[in-house]
């Protein structure tokens, strides 16, 4: 009887892994398949051509997001690693229980939420979607991912590392940043590129605060493409060119995504 | 109980005193503890420990886990500050000044009194800088040249230079850990301090890194104050002039190392000595 809740255990953790690689598989080999076909050199490149017309590619899109993701990353990454650094070095007390706890509360917080948020305080007071209305809700949805993940890795360097420097007659705030934050780089570094290839895909945060745009801009208070933006409105287009630039786009971004994923595991594993 | 065994504290702390001034008319007190209690929380660690180190001297600490002695060493560079909770009564002297008096500067105290803690603790650094560290933070080198010649001569005193002089540049995690501790030694002398505390130095390592330190241990009493927390107490027969025992946070015995090991005066020490219990 054992051996056979043994066995029976074994097969349903089996069968749920399986059918977890299973799914993960068909989305991939279903982008691949669509997106491949339609990807050229000319997506990379070229603006959307008008209605009608084949062709162009999504280079505004591609280029938007870039700059957007970088500028939310500016943002964030400074806010996040500071506030991480308080909670795990300096926060005692209650002041450190209500900042962990809001921080959760934002990481539960919809994006779509944010995207309404940065709409009303930003969007409506300058009177147009922009830019940087769209790499604002995209810094606010790192924020809680950068600061847990580099909470985690500053705990679990060793509290003996902390005293040796201590004991040296090094003062505390050198300490921490010198030899606490060092330690934790790899795990800092990697937490923060995850954070970055999340919120690349983010469509919600941008509906209400980049918009969209079908030309290259660079200026932050314009309007704005992004990749995830143009697959949503391609996607639900009636032309089938659309539905094909969308796939490509799509497998952009996901090949985007699963390449710092994979650099984050080699970064992880190599040595010094 | 804490009456009592304060009462006793203070007759045994006054006994080596005067042996010492027979033997050594000339010696210098370096550490003086005086009734100082320790308290995690609500939690009682130490009781009225009274005890006075000799400078230039290695004492040991002895007694089983728990007995209160590491918490005593971390007492004296104030190392325990940093855990949340915890409270002092009493006072811990270095040459006569009280390191718990509000206008002790920490960061210079723990420079004077330097730590080597039982896990090798070497930092994500090259060797160089492992050993340079200390010495930048303190500014204690006013050139490139003279940084590199301290860094060199810490190295020489912890036994590790010939071993690592080719490859000052490679990482700390890539020694040996008994080359680490060792490391984590030189580190400790290129500040200068005047006291040296070691928390079971050896535990964590091989009998042959453990000669090693413990021939090292020996030459440092030439410079420094040396204390040795051990749980090996044919190691703290081996090493030390003067031995303190240590039983449920109370100084039991403290005497010149031979006397404890071959006459202890009380029951415990001898009991826990000759393996009785522990």
């Amino acid at each position: 009887m054992r051996k056979l809740i043994d066995k029976l255990v074994f097969t349903i953790c089996s069968l749920s892994t399986v059918l977890v690689l299973a799914i993960l598989a068909l989305i991939i080999i279903y982008i691949l398949a669509n997106g491949v076909l339609a990807i050229n050199l000319d997506f990379f490149t070229k603006l959307p051509k008008p209605v009608g017309e084949t062709g162009g590619g999504m280079v505004n899109g591609i280029i938007g997001s870039a700059i957007m993701v970088a500028i939310a990353a500016l943002i964030s990454i400074p806010i996040s690693i500071g506030a991480a650094i308080y909670l795990s070095e300096f926060g005692k007390g209650y002041l450190a229980v209500i900042v962990r706890f809001l921080v959760d509360v934002l990481a539960g917080v919809p994006s779509i939420v944010i995207g309404i948020f940065i709409y009303t305080i930003v969007v409506l007071p300058m009177k147009r979607f922009s830019a940087i209305a769209g790499a604002l809700a995209l810094a606010i949805i790192m924020i809680p991912t950068i600061v847990r993940a580099t909470e985690e890795a500053l705990k679990l360097v060793p509290q003996t590392l902390r005293e040796a420097a201590l004991a040296l007659g090094a003062p505390y705030w050198r300490v921490v940043l010198e030899i606490v934050v060092v330690s934790a780089h790899k795990a800092i570094i990697s937490g923060v590129l995850l954070s970055i290839a999340r919120v690349a895909g983010e469509t919600a945060p941008l509906l209400f605060t980049a918009l969209g745009n079908r030309f290259l801009v660079t200026v932050l208070d314009r309007p704005m493409a992004s990749l995830p933006v143009q697959i949503y409105s391609y996607a639900v287009s009636p032309y089938d060119d659309w539905h094909s630039q969308a796939w490509a786009a799509t497998f952009v971004l996901v090949m985007f995504i699963l390449i710092i994923n994979l650099a984050v595991r080699f970064f992880i594993y190599s040595k010094e | 109980m804490q009456a009592t065994s304060k009462g006793k504290m203070e007759n045994i702390s006054q006994e080596p005193k005067p042996q010492d001034q027979q033997n050594q008319p000339s010696t210098k007190i370096e550490i003086e503890a005086e009734n100082l209690n320790f308290f995690y929380s609500q939690k009682q660690a130490l009781y009225s420990i009274n005890l006075k180190v000799p400078e230039k001297s290695i004492t040991a600490f002895i007694g089983p886990s728990g007995c209160g002695k590491s918490t005593f060493l971390r007492t004296i560079n104030r190392m325990n500050d940093i855990i949340p909770g915890t409270r002092v009564e009493g006072k811990v002297l270095l040459n006569n000044q009280n390191i718990y008096a509000p206008t002790v500067d920490v960061v210079d105290l723990r420079r004077r009194v330097g730590m080597v803690f039982q896990k090798s603790t070497p930092f994500p650094k090259s060797i160089f800088d492992n050993v340079a560290y200390g010495i930048k933070i303190n500014k204690l080198s006013s050139s490139r040249a003279q940084l590199q010649q301290m860094v060199e001569q810490a190295l020489e005193q912890a036994a590790l230079w010939s071993e690592v002089k080719d490859r000052l540049n490679d990482s700390a995690l890539a020694l040996s850990g008994g080359q680490q501790q060792r490391l984590c030694i030189a580190r400790t002398l290129a500040v200068m301090p005047e006291v040296i505390l070691m928390d079971e130095p050896c535990s964590a390592l091989d009998p042959i890194a453990t000669e090693k330190i413990e021939e090292l241990i020996v030459e440092l009493r030439e410079k420094y104050t040396v204390i040795i927390v051990t749980h090996n107490m044919q190691q703290a027969s081996r090493v030390s002039d003067y031995t303190a025992f240590f039983l449920l946070g109370e100084l039991i015995e403290f005497d010149e190392t031979e006397k404890i090991f071959t006459y202890p005066k009380e029951k415990k020490t001898e009991d826990y000595i000759t393996g009785r219990f522990g």
